[in-house]
């Protein structure tokens, strides 16, 4: 089976910035990446993260700062002596060639022995199970299946590192999620380190490690997906990151997920309500139903609940109180 | 009747004259001149047969392939290289090159022809100079010989290679460049197993345009090659003109058109083939 280069892929960003003219697409990035992580960069579009992936490519160059592969800087090592996989925007498979000969190429162009790449791409279009369309041309290929051959095409000759642009933006919905579970099941057996960059947060949720949330070239927070959706700290992460309320207090701003607020008819809940005021409004969404709130403050609320637990059917108009645990609102840095 | 009725749709009625007209003024002449190969002087292949007999006849007709091959490459290496720089470059150098080529374009070919002449002649500007510096005693022979032809030719046909090329090339997503480097391909490596079997269509595009425009020569072969270098066009019109021997002028001109149809179907083939593995990415 694949034997990925276990000793090594860690990669080191020390400092790295980016500037196109006086513009600063990439600013100051410190960034560890352990072997065998799956580590994602998400954010806005313009949020430098894609420039940041292609100066690791070795596509851009860098205008201060290193990157290191397990501690020997690659900074002026060019992009084809990298040896890293890369997954691009739009796949980029070459149309003349068969999907044998796209998957096969890194090794063909290393001049290795033709048995040696035969076996290496069997094993490879079995690993995306794509064997049976080895003789096909990209052209004849659904989007999917082509994301497939780009994908063993990047792993074919063992990268220490595996860079992916983006590779689900041109699917549909649920091609996606489908392919999600693939990319995640391919990882934990090759054991690359992936970096990945997307700015869908689903993605970034499901798959991820660990996530890099970028905003104007800059690093708004690094987490695993339940630090950065339990505890952002800012309202960017919070915000970017799944939904949030933001609670204006007089010693700061806090952070609360919609789905941890319980939602009660006014005066019928346990305790002391934390807000009380009235429903605006009530979307019905199948497993769950999305309601605004407008507390007697004027502050306004989403609160998410599970239409199983509505066992007493709100009514938009209707007065209520909002309850949530200790703890599940969460303070910001300013 | 019923289904001749239906594919004729009433719009052929419309233009049936003009259609008519056409073939009347168009295939009727050929058909003339076709007819003419094998009746003048006298009924049958006589014509032909001098294809196989006369020596000086199937020297033209080498001489005019040779010429054509060599202006076919010759214009498409160059041409190659000028789409290149010009897909590869600053936008606006882009617009410049694009500006002089069609420059280039729109001047006549007999000017064009003449000015190789002032410039590579034996009183030529390159080789008084030459001479003023000491660097030559005799004046180089550019002119008047089959290398002025050449010269001459591919500098016409430069911008008929380029323009297809660059069409090629601009259609190219450049990120399957990157892919080549990104999995180990040195520059050259990725030249040659990937930009250049895409451009292919292009090359090919570009070759058989040239080459079949070459064939039809005249006033550059009769000018640069100073009456030495005879190519078939020229060829015909001295059979039409001065020999008055119309049958060999109908036989070649006949040949021509045939060779060239055969070439457009290979090449109706091919850019068919093209679509089919260089269409869709």
């Amino acid at each position: 089976m694949f034997e990925a280069n276990s000793d090594k892929g860690s990669l080191q960003v020390r400092n790295v910035s980016k500037y196109f003219g006086t513009f600063c697409a990439v600013d100051g990035i410190d960034l560890e990446i352990q072997r065998g992580e799956f580590l994602t960069l998400l954010g806005p579009s313009g949020s430098g993260k894609t420039t940041l992936l292609m100066m690791i490519a070795g596509f851009l160059d860098i205008t201060t700062g290193d990157i290191a592969l397990d501690g020997n800087s690659i900074s002026d090592v060019p992009a084809e002596k990298r040896n890293f996989g890369m997954v691009f925007q739009g796949y980029a498979l070459f149309p003349h060639m068969t999907v044998r000969e796209n998957v096969g190429y890194a090794l063909s162009v290393r001049k290795r022995p033709e048995s040696e790449i035969r076996e290496k791409v069997n094993e490879m279009l079995d690993l995306v199970q794509l064997t049976e369309f080895a003789d096909r041309k990209p052209g004849q290929l659904s989007g999917g299946q082509q994301q497939r051959v780009a994908l063993a095409r990047a792993l074919c000759f063992e990268p220490p590192v595996l860079l992916l642009d983006e590779p689900l933006g041109a699917l549909d919905k649920k091609l996606r999620v489908e392919v999600q579970d693939q990319l995640k099941d391919i990882h934990r057996r090759v054991g690359t380190t992936f970096i990945y960059v997307t700015h869908d947060q689903e993605e970034a949720l499901s798959m991820s490690d660990r996530i890099v949330i970028m905003r104007d070239g800059a690093v708004e927070q690094v987490g695993t997906p339940y630090e950065l959706y339990e505890k952002p700290i800012n309202e960017f992460a919070a915000g970017f990151l799944g939904k949030s309320n933001f609670l204006h207090r007089s010693d700061g701003v806090y952070a609360l997920r919609p789905e941890k607020i319980d939602i009660r008819p006014s005066g019928t809940g346990e305790g002391e309500p934390r807000l009380s005021g009235t429903i605006q409004s009530i979307t019905y969404f199948g497993s769950m139903q999305r309601i605004m709130f407008l507390t007697t403050d004027g502050e306004e609320l989403e609160v998410d609940i599970d239409s199983w637990r509505n066992r007493d059917p709100l009514a938009e108009g209707q007065s209520a109180d909002l309850f949530w645990d200790k703890g599940a609102a969460v303070k910001l840095e300013e | 009747m019923n289904a001749i009725r239906k594919s004729l749709h009433p719009g052929w009625l419309l233009v049936a004259p003009f259609l008519l007209l056409v073939i009347a003024l168009y295939l009727g002449p050929i058909l003339n001149i076709l007819w003419l190969s094998v009746t003048d002087p006298e009924p049958g292949m006589g014509n032909y047969r001098k294809l196989f007999v006369s020596d000086s006849l199937l020297r033209i007709f080498w001489t005019t392939i040779r010429i054509c091959l060599i202006t076919t490459v010759g214009s498409v290496l160059l041409g190659y290289s000028i789409a290149y720089a010009m897909v590869h470059c600053h936008q606006k150098q882009k617009s410049y090159m694009l500006t002089l080529l069609l420059v280039s374009f729109w001047i006549s070919i007999l000017v064009r022809t003449f000015s190789w002449l002032m410039l590579l002649g034996h009183r030529g500007l390159v080789n008084n100079a030459l001479e003023g510096m000491g660097v030559i005693s005799e004046p180089i022979a550019f002119m008047r010989n089959e290398l002025g032809v050449l010269i001459g030719m591919i500098h016409y046909m430069i911008p008929y290679a380029v323009l297809p090329l660059l069409v090629n090339m601009q259609s190219l997503d450049m990120r399957v460049m990157d892919a080549s480097r990104n999995l180990g391909a040195s520059g050259q490596q990725t030249f040659m197993r990937v930009y250049l079997p895409l451009t292919l269509p292009g090359i090919v595009a570009s070759s058989l345009l040239i080459f079949i425009l070459s064939l039809g020569f005249y006033v550059t072969p009769a000018v640069l090659g100073g009456g030495k270098v005879l190519m078939i066009a020229e060829y015909i019109s001295v059979q039409l003109l001065v020999t008055l021997k119309w049958g060999t002028a109908a036989m070649l001109a006949g040949l021509m058109l045939f060779g060239v149809l055969a070439m457009l179907y290979i090449m109706s083939r091919f850019m068919k083939l093209s679509a089919v593995f260089g269409g869709s990415a």
